[in-house]
């Protein structure tokens, strides 16, 4: 196993002072029109935890697959133990001693853990013995994986575990990590964080990328803050609040959402024992689903990734029916074995996790995506008999919500995939509200949206509710879930917990049920948790 | 040498338009180079090919004989393809029509009048679209592969015509070539202006049906649904739209169009049921889809220029002693560039010699 | 008589056998080749041209490679490098293929053309039974079994084959590895075309020695099938391979035997059989899940 010359010299950093292993100066990057890296400097020394802050689309990310040969800068040096380097690919950053752990992990479904492994280790790491010594290592940092497990068959934690012994293998000086814990539960975060300060301890020194301020604040020994491609704040984020550090990352003040109580009326949707089997090999089952949102009130879904919420979204929005009508309820009304049309003309609406491919077709006009999830409900308005389209009436629809919405767009009515995500959510958004559903169930209502953006769409949600409608919102993000919810479920498995009002919620409960600490019954049957 | 996409973000207007007139460019580029390779002059050749047909009344008749069936096949593909049903066995879809639609004449001989006709068009749209309803069905119901299947049922389709002609259809009264008995006057698609040429009632059912597509569509919500779930099936379920309905409604209606087309063909231009009745109009159809850029409109031109090429390979395998095989070789070159110059309606294209520049 | 009959199968499989195996290098990779037909025939053609002008049936079958080699090139840029829609552009091969192949062959309809000598190996082939069966064939057929080894050894035991295993099942995750994404499909895709003109070479060399027009007559498609029912794995190509040469020559000899049933049903049963095989593993939704390359037939463009 190839040793690196350079550990020695980073303990013996730790002893005197600090020596600077990777310093970025004036990184310039551009993609058409959009500047994603704007003069960038970044110092990073040996053995400390280096946050990089910033809001989705500050260009993080961009920066990051700079450092890690990606990507090429177009201007600007980096510079490792104060030497100039050009990284070229990913393949010379592991030889210089960078590691990387991606947000969306480069993972093959249908290989073993020890040939994912395999497949990106430079060769010279890469021997017979590399399924022993991915035990051996995965063990030793408290990550245990099993070589020949198959990727598919793993959890998102599971499957993060691979991404970091991969890039541990490989005796990296400097590990970044983008955004580790937006997959993971409070507990295994908690988990993730033992195996940083070991590597701190060792030497290493470690780029933690992230917007969430509490861990940045817990973790982290110095913070570089990024907005819109240029860096516009450089701090120790324990000398810091939350509040200040946020206000660094969007330039203004943050408003909060103004959360009156729920005054909760009549069941608007309700679920009933649903068992569903798993569609493909690798889908979660739904087992005993229930739950119910009445009208004012908005219900959050909390779980990690890969519990089982895209099913849950799918049986509740008509996509996938049921035999038992009685089994979803819409005012009321039977309807589980009614299709999603059916269940909008009853005044529901949805919103899925997927953007583009699922809530909006990319290559068509926001005019025509009006007409996906509404020419149907609306059909008096938007066709004439014979199911002739009135495109006029559609664009006029289309231009009222993007308005309403203040979505950000190219032209009077430009395709889908021309929106910036946050956009193209606001939009998708705007389209369901505008028809004011007495029921509205959406899946990651802000995942990968600006910060602004998503303040509005949290708003929206919350004027909905407010307004006398319910609201089901699945989210991975529990800081929004606490942020909106009057009530939390907890989806583990295929399996909803007993619902937990917000006064009795904390992010340590939450954060159990999240792993499987109880499997919905139980531990949370408190008195006053009845309603 | 570097090749670099850039994803336009969106598609490019512009490019809509010319490519298939850049693809037409560089495919008589080509065809010249082709035309030396053969020894053969390259000017006169091209314009045996592409301008001689267009010179006589008789001629551009057999334009329209030849472009009906093209365009005919090329609007139902359109249909197939936008909703991302590959439809290879249009061919065989032909050859089911026209048998379908033969029956009559052929088992039926006394019944002639001017119900006969309409009878053979019904008869050759429902054949089509049921020999198109096969791959239709095992693709929704057992996910198998379409383009396979429907190809495979084209040889099958051939041999069971073969089969037909050649035994129980066989005209008793024919001579040494297999046939099925020369159809009657009831049952002959009548000509458009016997004067001037042969085109008949075939070459206006292309266009009404290329009208009538376009408008489905374009301005239509099952048109609408097809373009959705050719886009994003996922998107198509989340509108409420049902991906296997529609691979039985574009099959269904690509083979009646192709039904159409195979009995418009044998009633019209030849006559008779013989052991072979296409020149491989349901292949050529698909160059022509994609030439129009699935828009059943521009099929329409997409159409009469690969009728062009026919009719202008027979013109210069007499005069200039070409092989008529070239014509092939000039519609295969034909979709080849259509669908490279495409790519500019998606893509900006960059082409870098020596290395990439580095990083300052 | 039984012995005469299995060479004729293993003549009729070998051509299957080598283009479905190059086919399935290439599917593994996450490529959907479609021009397979038209690599086969332009191979077949050439073979021939060469075979008999040359009078070397030797330098035949290597042209026959080279040809399947140089034409899978502009399918490879067109798909690789500008992204186009890989099942109409392998189409535009095929029916360019065709053509070409019939314009190239027209001047040699009817000759009579050159056949490859059959390696004997000595001792082995005086074996009853077997001994003219395995070891006393042409070298193609040796080859094709031999394809199959090594296409086995290399997908499985490879460091290569597991990255281009790699690319099929996700190109977004090998890219971000700084895996070669483009350049192992462009070498796939052009052993595709290799595979795929050696079986061209097969027909006009080894199967018959003349030129017909269209005489692969949906073989390749037929490999195209071949590699689905096998679900993307080696030895079963080998078994379906056989299993469809025995359909073929059974079908021949049925229609020799006078058993009173239409030559055309009988001709038609490979294209049935296709069919029937492609909806039995297809129905299988679990099998097709796992199996099949997660990326097959999605263009692939990568960000800077």
């Amino acid at each position: 196993m190839a040793k690196r010359a350079g550990n020695s010299k980073n303990r013996d950093a730790l002893a005197g002072g600090q020596t600077t292993m990777l310093e970025v100066r004036d990184i310039v990057k551009t993609f058409a029109s959009l500047r994603a890296n704007d003069g960038v400097r970044l110092s990073v020394a040996a053995g400390e935890i280096h946050a990089l802050l910033g809001e989705n689309g500050a260009g993080k990310s961009t920066l990051v697959k700079m450092l890690y040969g990606s990507l090429q800068p177009d201007s600007g040096e980096i510079r490792w133990h104060g030497k100039p380097v050009h990284i070229r690919s990913p393949a010379m950053a592991r030889r210089i001693g960078i590691g990387m752990v991606f947000q969306h992990f480069s993972l093959f479904d249908s290989l073993s853990v020890a040939d994912n492994i395999r497949v990106s280790l430079d060769p010279v790491f890469a021997g017979r013995d590399l399924a022993e010594r991915v035990r051996e290592l995965s063990g030793d940092y408290g990550l245990p994986l099993n070589p020949d497990w198959l990727i598919g068959d793993l959890s998102v934690g599971e499957r993060q575990r691979v991404e970091i012994v991969r890039c541990l293998l490989q005796e990296p000086e400097l590990i970044i990590l983008d955004e580790p814990t937006s997959v993971l539960t409070p507990q295994e975060a908690d988990n993730l964080f033992l195996t940083l300060e070991r590597l701190r301890a060792e030497g290493k020194s470690i780029l933690y990328i992230s917007h969430r301020l509490e861990e940045v604040k817990r973790m982290c020994d110095r913070a570089t803050v990024l907005r819109h491609g240029k860096v516009v704040g450089e701090c120790d984020p324990r000398k810091e609040t939350a509040a200040s550090l946020a206000t660094m990352m969007v330039g203004s003040e943050v408003a909060g959402i103004g959360r009156v109580a729920a005054v909760a009326g009549e069941v608007l949707l309700g679920v009933e024992n649903v068992n569903l089997a798993a569609a493909t090999p690798f889908a979660v089952p739904l087992r005993e689903v229930s739950l119910q949102v009445r009208a004012g009130e908005i219900v959050g879904v909390a779980g990690v990734a890969g519990n089982g919420q895209g099913e849950l979204f799918r049986v509740v929005s008509g996509e996938e029916t049921l035999a038992d009508a009685n089994a979803v309820r819409i005012r009321g009304q039977a309807c589980g074995n009614a299709g999603i049309n059916g269940r909008r003309r009853l005044g529901a609406a949805f919103v899925p996790e997927e953007r583009l491919g699922h809530g909006a077709v990319p290559g068509l006009t926001l005019s025509e995506n009006m007409l996906l999830s509404r020419h149907e409900s609306d059909r008096a308005a938007f066709q004439f008999a014979g199911g002739l389209i009135r495109s006029d009436i559609v664009l006029e629809a289309a231009r009222r919500v993007s308005a309403a919405m203040d979505v950000r767009k190219g032209g009077d009515d430009p395709e889908a995939a021309s929106l910036s995500g946050g956009n193209l959510q606001k939009y998708i958004m705007g389209r369901e509200l505008d028809r004011k559903p007495a029921v509205l169930v959406v899946n990651q209502p802000t995942w990968g949206v600006d910060a602004g953006a998503a303040a509005r769409i949290r708003q929206a949600l919350v004027d909905l509710a407010r307004s006398g409608s319910a609201v089901l919102v699945i989210s991975q993000d529990l800081d929004e879930i606490f942020e909106v919810s009057d009530a939390i479920v907890v989806m583990h498995d295929g399996r909803l917990s007993k619902p937990i009002a917000m006064a009795k919620a904390t992010y340590e409960k939450i954060g159990l049920l999240m792993g499987g600490a109880d499997p919905g019954h139980g531990v949370h049957a408190e008195a006053g948790d009845a309603r | 040498m570097r090749v670099e996409l850039i994803k336009r973000p969106q598609q490019s207007v512009l490019f809509s338009v010319i490519s298939p007139f850049l693809a037409l460019g560089l495919t008589v580029v080509f065809g010249a180079l082709l035309f030396i390779a053969l020894g053969k002059p390259p000017l006169t050749a091209l314009r045996l090919y592409f301008v001689e047909p267009l010179t006589e009344l008789w001629s551009v008749h057999e334009l329209a004989v030849k472009a009906g069936p093209l365009i005919l096949i090329a609007v139902g593909l359109s249909v197939c393809y936008r909703s991302n049903n590959w439809n290879i066995g249009a061919e065989g879809q032909f050859i089911f029509g026209a048998i379908a639609g033969s029956s009559v004449p052929i088992l039926l001989p006394g019944f002639q009048n001017f119900a006969t006709m309409p009878l053979m068009l019904l008869l050759g749209m429902a054949g089509g679209a049921a020999y198109a309803a096969i791959p239709a069905f095992l693709k929704a119901r057992f996910n198998a592969n379409e383009i396979l299947t429907s190809l495979m049922l084209v040889y099958v389709a051939e041999l069971f015509l073969d089969w037909l002609v050649r035994g129980i259809w066989r005209d008793p009264a024919g001579m040494a070539f297999p046939g099925s008995v020369r159809f009657p006057t009831a049952a002959t698609l009548p000509e458009l202006a016997p004067t001037q040429g042969n085109a008949h009632f075939g070459f206006l059912l292309a266009l009404i049906a290329a009208v009538a597509v376009w408008f489905f569509l374009a301005r239509t919500l099952k048109g609408f649904e097809v373009r959705v779930i050719g886009l994003s099936p996922r998107a198509g379920r989340f509108a409420g739209f049902s991906t296997p309905r529609m691979v039985f409604f574009s099959f269904m209606l690509a083979g009646a169009l192709a039904g159409l087309a195979g009995i418009s063909e044998v009633s019209g231009a030849i006559g008779q049921l013989r052991e072979v009745i296409s020149p491989g109009y349901g292949f050529t159809a698909i160059i022509v889809a994609f030439l129009g850029r699935l828009n059943p409109l521009a099929i329409i031109g997409a159409g009469l220029l690969l009728a062009l090429t026919y009719l202008g390979g027979e013109a210069a395998q007499i005069s200039l002693g070409i092989s008529d095989k070239v014509v092939r070789v000039f519609q295969g070159t034909l979709l080849f560039f259509v669908l490279a110059c495409d790519s500019l309606i998606y893509y900006r294209i960059r082409v870098s010699f020596g290395n990439a520049a580095q990083a300052a | 008589m039984l012995e005469n009959i299995l060479i004729t199968i293993a003549t009729a499989a070998t051509p299957l056998l080598i283009a479905a195996i190059g086919e399935l290098v290439v599917e593994r990779s996450g490529v959907l080749n479609l021009g397979v037909e038209g690599m086969m025939i332009i191979g077949a053609v050439i073979a021939f041209a060469v075979a008999l002008t040359t009078g070397s049936p030797w330098l035949g079958v290597l042209c026959g490679i080279g040809a399947g080699i140089l034409f899978s090139l502009p399918f490879a840029f067109l798909t690789l490098s500008i992204a186009t829609n890989q099942v109409a552009t392998g189409l535009s091969l095929t029916l360019l293929g065709i053509g070409l192949s019939g314009m190239i062959g027209e001047s040699f309809v009817g000759r009579p053309g050159v056949k490859l000598p059959l390696i004997e190996v000595p001792l082995l082939s005086d074996l009853p039974f077997v001994g003219r069966l395995l070891f006393a064939q042409d070298p193609i057929f040796y080859l094709s079994i031999g394809l199959v080894a090594a296409v086995l050894w290399f997908l499985f035991r490879t460091r290569a084959g597991l990255t281009l295993r790699a690319i099929g099942d996700s190109h977004g995750s090998a890219h971000a590895l700084g895996v070669p994404v483009i350049r192992t499909r462009y070498l796939a895709v052009m052993f595709g075309g290799a595979c795929a003109g050696l079986a061209g070479a097969h027909l006009t060399l080894v199967y018959t020695s003349q030129w017909i027009e269209n005489m692969s007559a949906g073989r390749g498609w037929i490999a195209l099938a071949l590699v689905v029912f096998a679900s993307w794995r080696p030895l079963r190509v080998l078994a379906g391979a056989y299993l469809f040469g025995t359909v073929s020559i059974g079908q021949l000899h049925a229609q020799a035997f006078g058993l009173g049933i239409p030559a055309q049903l009988l001709s038609s049963l490979p294209y049935l059989a296709t069919v029937v095989v492609l909806v039995v593993i297809s129905g299988n939704r679990r099998l097709t899940m796992v199996n099949t390359p997660a990326s097959l037939g999605r263009a692939f463009v990568p960000d800077r």
